[in-house]
């Protein structure tokens, strides 16, 4: 076929995708450098790198950005740990493996709105949630865990919903995984723990990789979870990047500094990015 | 013991501790879809109950309270639009580069990947300001834009890696016979694709129905989605959570059965074919 003829089945695609990346951005790199408030019209004159400023140095900002690297860090390591440890526990056939498997990776279904207020609600009310029955029935004294641990909360929802992902990535890896070398390995006598250690594991490391990357990319942008149960509350216990650049903007309506908070989160996202990119451009073959 | 015992014994106790931990990830959902059944009184009694007269008001009440069939609607609507117009796009871009690849084609992948790379949260000002000129706000046709353009990448990705794994020796043969290349597309590619451009758009539609960044900014009362009715449910007036758990479950349950009939598609389509 001529040439033309493919470019021209791709640049709808193309086209769009340009647009989508080209006209929002550079519209943030100009709203950061004027100043841009919702509230007072008509005032946009040119202030530099003010924007920057005033977001690096909101009250909130060293909070906020503390609490997306927690954020980020402990629900990979609880998704990673146990995503490697569950999918190697289900990898052998027993009684009910398919059910099992379909258990486990439901919460990643879950929408976020619904699974922060599941969580906020049913499990870690105070008075009425399973947390606080069960606390009780212990004879301990019920915790209130969005006023306490808001983060803390926050993580478990987050990581409640990629664990899933992990499994499944995980499991799905695991297919692929040379049976008759682990059953050499099991001849030779080596243990469980052995065969997990040394082959199962470097055997995922790829796939760790990917998930770590992914995950991030997700992570790094926690909203919804946050917005509906603690409201980045207390105070900024529980604000991350995303939602204080989410309330610089539609609830402080200053759409410069949202702006310049805005570049700063595609900055960090673009780190990651580039890693994740060159990871999989390898495996790609065309 | 015999070896042969010991090895089931070993079974049975990863099993049932396999079992164990299933139950345990999966208990939310589980009571979310019993609370749905019960009386806000039993919702919030302590302990929990467990065995009661399951009542079907709440289902009822949830459509008075929110009007839960427009949402559902909006769901629907911007789900399936999005996905079918983001397929309309993304089929012949992916045919083109899986038959026809050139120089820059692994490039362009690459590229198309890396706008999903960026944080929804660095052009939200941008695309808000744009959606308010424009009238754009707390419309279906907004949200759709935003879905084509979001799940754009990963469909071209999947469809890519389908149209790439096609057996080339079938389209020369159809192209002996003297197929027109058109002729090869709607006679040969695409009906060996249907598989894997269903299971493309099913998992489109399950990110368009649960996004929740775009659907909680860009949408209030008219054109919000389930992901975004629900949080109003968050608001302190008053213990709804047999109300809420009814709304979640109605809006969960057919994401959840699609989501088990396409994990692997899932899994290749999330991690844009790292992991196979």
């Amino acid at each position: 076929m001529k040439r033309s003829i493919t470019r021209l089945l791709m640049a709808p695609s193309v086209i769009m995708l340009l647009v989508w990346m080209i006209v929002p951005l550079s519209m943030t790199i100009y709203f950061s450098t004027i100043r841009y408030n919702l509230l007072y019209p008509g005032q946009n004159n040119f202030v530099g790198l003010m924007n920057f400023e005033f977001f690096i140095t909101d009250p909130g900002f060293i909070t906020a950005v503390a609490n997306t690297l927690i954020l980020l860090l402990s629900a990979l390591i609880i998704t990673v740990v146990l995503g490697v440890m569950l999918s190697a526990l289900i990898d052998k056939p027993f009684f009910g493996r398919g059910i099992v498997r379909v258990l486990l990776i439901s919460p990643f279904f879950i929408m976020p709105t619904v699974n922060a207020l599941i969580w906020k609600n049913m499990m870690m009310n105070p008075v009425y949630g399973i947390f606080a029955w069960i606390s009780q029935s212990l004879g301990l004294q019920p915790i209130d865990w969005l006023g306490t641990y808001p983060l803390m909360s926050v993580i478990i929802m987050v990581s409640w919903q990629w664990l899933p992902f992990a499994i499944l990535v995980f499991v799905t890896a695991l297919q692929s995984q040379d049976t008759e070398q682990k059953e050499a390995a099991q001849m030779d006598g080596a243990t469980g723990w052995h065969i997990f250690r040394y082959l199962t594991i470097p055997h995922l490391a790829r796939p760790i990789a990917v998930v770590v990357m992914i995950e991030t990319i997700f992570l790094l942008a926690v909203f919804a979870e946050i917005f509906v149960s603690t409201g980045g509350g207390p105070g900024y216990a529980s604000t991350n990047l995303a939602y204080l650049i989410y309330n610089q903007a539609l609830l402080q309506y200053d759409v410069g500094v949202a702006s310049a908070g805005g570049l700063f989160a595609v900055l960090l996202a673009n780190i990651v990015a580039f890693f994740l990119i060159r990871a999989v451009g390898k495996n790609l073959t065309v | 013991m015999t070896l042969n015992q010991q090895r089931k014994l070993k079974t049975l106790i990863t099993g049932l501790f396999a079992w164990l931990v299933a139950l345990l990830l999966f208990f939310p959902i589980f009571w979310m879809f019993i609370t749905s059944f019960k009386t806000e009184l039993q919702a919030i009694s302590v302990p929990p109950s467990l065995f009661f007269e399951p009542t079907l008001d709440n289902f009822k009440v949830v459509q008075d309270r929110s009007d839960y069939l427009l949402h559902a609607m909006n769901s629907v609507i911007t789900s399936f639009g999005s996905t079918i117009i983001a397929l309309i796009i993304a089929v012949p871009a992916a045919y083109s580069m899986a038959f026809f690849p050139g120089k820059r084609t692994k490039d362009i992948l690459l590229w198309m990947l890396s706008t999903k790379m960026l944080p929804a949260v660095g052009v939200l000002v941008p695309i808000y300001i744009l959606f308010r000129n424009n009238g754009l706000l707390d419309s279906r046709i907004g949200l759709i834009i935003i879905f084509t353009l979001m799940n754009l990448p990963i469909i071209i990705w999947m469809l890519f890696s389908y149209f790439k794994d096609l057996p080339k020796e079938i389209l020369e043969a159809a192209r002996m016979d003297g197929a027109s290349p058109w002729g090869e597309v709607v006679k040969v590619v695409l009906p060996l694709s249907v598989g894997g451009i269903a299971s493309t758009g099913l998992l489109s539609i399950i990110l368009c129905w649960n996004e929740a960044f775009w659907s909680l900014n860009l949408t209030a009362s008219n054109a919000a989605p389930l992901t975004a009715m629900i949080a109003s449910y968050s608001s302190p007036e008053g213990l709804f959570w047999a109300k809420l758990s009814a709304a979640s479950t109605l809006a969960c349950a057919p994401i959840i059965v699609f989501g088990w009939f396409c994990q692997k598609q899932l899994v290749q389509g999330l991690t844009f074919g790292a992991v196979k």
